[in-house]
């Protein structure tokens, strides 16, 4: 980065670490941190709709789609997350590519499956095995996205049916004797009230789900915990800047992150449930009128 | 997920026509001088210049991959690269599951590391890396086995004396011991274990690993191997 970096063995104190912290990889260090975030900006509103959706599912009129909802939510919740992030993920991509599969070599005669193998032809490898490692990382990083949503998403929609089940029916039998159809009930009513019986289930989620990042190294994202421990490991003279054992100010470092993420979105959501409680018929809605009285 | 197909669709497309072959290289880059992660973040060491150069020979186009050595074998299995380079062995018990080409580098002396030499390896506590042929032979013997998952974990136990000792290959251990300004000491009582390196496939790509056969050959008929083994291993490491 700086010219006078060029040789790093003839350097030391600030000038060494002003080098060393500004190596190529240390840059891959930094931009772990833009992932994490970016993969969790990605993630939550994911969530969030695959929670909406199974909310919706499980309190529908109609008997298959609440069995798929309710079966969604009861299968996910009850299944350990690990076996999610390690087996589910490569059921996933194993599958996604055999349906292209399927799909692009349909005179292919040889077995998919041999022994201990997965051999699809080359046309349907995801992504295509002539593709730059950059589009490699995306798609395992949507894999992964995909995977959390729908862990968290199942109890995002557990919290979220807990909600509607607890606006007061009177609010809803006002909009019906208005002559609102369902479905205007529910768009009008139901879900703009009910976020507010929402927002603690959400927001202990929300926590969960920013302290379950570091999970995304098992799925093979190079995170922040993949590169703390790798820069952080002892380096001997193969390396250009060779140094002990410094994985403990990487952690250090990783755990400033957290505890600042963590306390900026407790600030966040706390605004939020004072914003939502406004105007409800809830304790914290008729405090908040008194106040104002 | 839909724009993500979208996208991958469009570049199978567009990548397929006329280009030379593109072989995924798997590697753990964490395993110096053997492989590992240079300070600009990429793979280096023996294993990316001999890879390099074999890709070069074979006239393929090689994409370096790293991954984590526990799931290294069933990556490959599922195709998400298309060899393993990374220090590995060739053993009786891997041939069950993978292929490999002919061995590139020697039997190796396998090592233990330690705080003080008076250490017992046969009833001391042994650390070694998950899954690696030194971990099984540590199993096999009295000595209690402590796996880690890295190479760098299994020094850092001994260092925080977790292990008494570390058994590994003796080309990772010496710089670490060397370097360790007399922490940590080499014991006398290397190990010849395994049947060499070499470069492991999918049973199935039997024409792949023909071509790097070929090629590992000619490496070893010219010299040019032996060279390469010189210069990351020092004057005194085996070669053929």
């Amino acid at each position: 980065m700086f010219a006078y970096c060029s040789d790093p063995s003839q350097l030391d104190g600030l000038t060494w670490l002003s080098c060393y912290l500004t190596t190529g990889k240390h840059f891959d260090f930094y931009w772990s941190f833009v992932t994490v975030l970016t993969l969790l900006a990605v993630t939550a509103p994911a969530a969030l709709a695959f929670g909406f959706a199974g909310a919706m599912a499980a309190r529908a009129p109609f008997l298959p789609l609440r069995v798929i909802g309710k079966t969604y939510t009861a299968m996910v919740r009850g299944i350990p997350d690990i076996i999610f992030f390690l087996f589910f993920v490569i059921a996933l991509d194993q599958g996604i590519e055999w349906i292209m599969h399927q799909v692009r070599c349909p005179d292919w005669s040889e077995p998919i499956r041999q022994g201990l193998e997965f051999r699809v032809c080359p046309e349907a490898k995801v992504p295509h095995g002539s593709a730059p490692q950059s589009v490699h990382r995306i798609y395992g990083a949507g894999l992964a996205v995909f995977t959390f949503a729908l862990v968290f998403g199942a109890f995002v929609a557990n919290v979220l049916s807990g909600a509607m089940a607890a606006v007061p029916r009177a609010q809803l039998e006002t909009g019906e004797s208005y002559g609102m159809s369902q479905g205007q009930v529910f768009r009008r009513i139901l879900v703009p009230q009910m976020w507010v019986y929402a927002l603690p289930g959400l927001s202990n989620l929300w926590m969960i789900l920013l302290k379950a990042t570091p999970l995304l190294f098992l799925l093979g994202v190079q995170d922040v915990v993949y590169w703390a421990r790798e820069l952080g490991g002892a380096k001997t003279s193969a390396f250009e800047y060779p140094h002990p054992d410094w994985r403990l100010w990487y952690f250090l470092v990783l755990l400033v992150f957290y505890l600042a993420m963590t306390k900026v979105s407790e600030i966040f959501l706390t605004r939020l449930q004072r914003r939502l409680s406004h105007g409800q018929a809830t304790a914290d809605g008729e405090a908040q009128r008194r106040a104002a009285a | 997920m839909k724009t993500m197909l979208i996208a991958t669709a469009l570049m199978a497309l567009t990548a397929g026509a006329g280009l030379s072959q593109t072989v995924r290289m798997g590697t753990e880059g964490a395993y110096p001088p053997y492989n590992f992660i240079n300070d600009a973040g990429e793979v280096d060491g023996f294993e990316r210049e001999l890879g390099d150069k074999l890709c070069e020979m074979t006239e393929m186009t090689c994409e370096w991959v790293t991954t984590d050595w526990d799931s290294i074998i069933p990556n490959l299995q599922s195709g998400n690269y298309d060899t393993i380079i990374a220090g590995m062995s060739i053993t009786d018990e891997r041939m069950q599951v993978i292929d490999f080409t002919q061995d590139y580098f020697p039997a190796t002396e396998s090592a233990y590391m330690a705080l003080n030499d008076g250490v017992d390896i046969t009833s001391a506590v042994i650390a070694a890396q998950t899954g690696t042929i030194q971990a099984s032979h540590v199993a096999e013997g009295g000595a209690t086995l402590l796996e880690f998952a890295t190479p760098d974990e299994t020094v850092a136990a001994v260092r925080n004396g977790e292990a008494d000792a570390v058994f590994a290959d003796k080309d990772y251990l010496a710089p670490i011991a060397a370097e360790s300004g007399g922490q940590l000491v080499m014991l006398d009582a290397d190990v010849q274990l395994g049947g060499g390196i070499g470069m492991g496939l999918r049973k199935s790509d039997t024409e792949l690993k023909a071509k790097f056969d070929d090629a590992i050959t000619a490496m070893k008929a010219d010299g040019s191997l032996n060279e390469m083994i010189t210069k990351w291993f020092g004057a005194d490491a085996v070669t053929f």
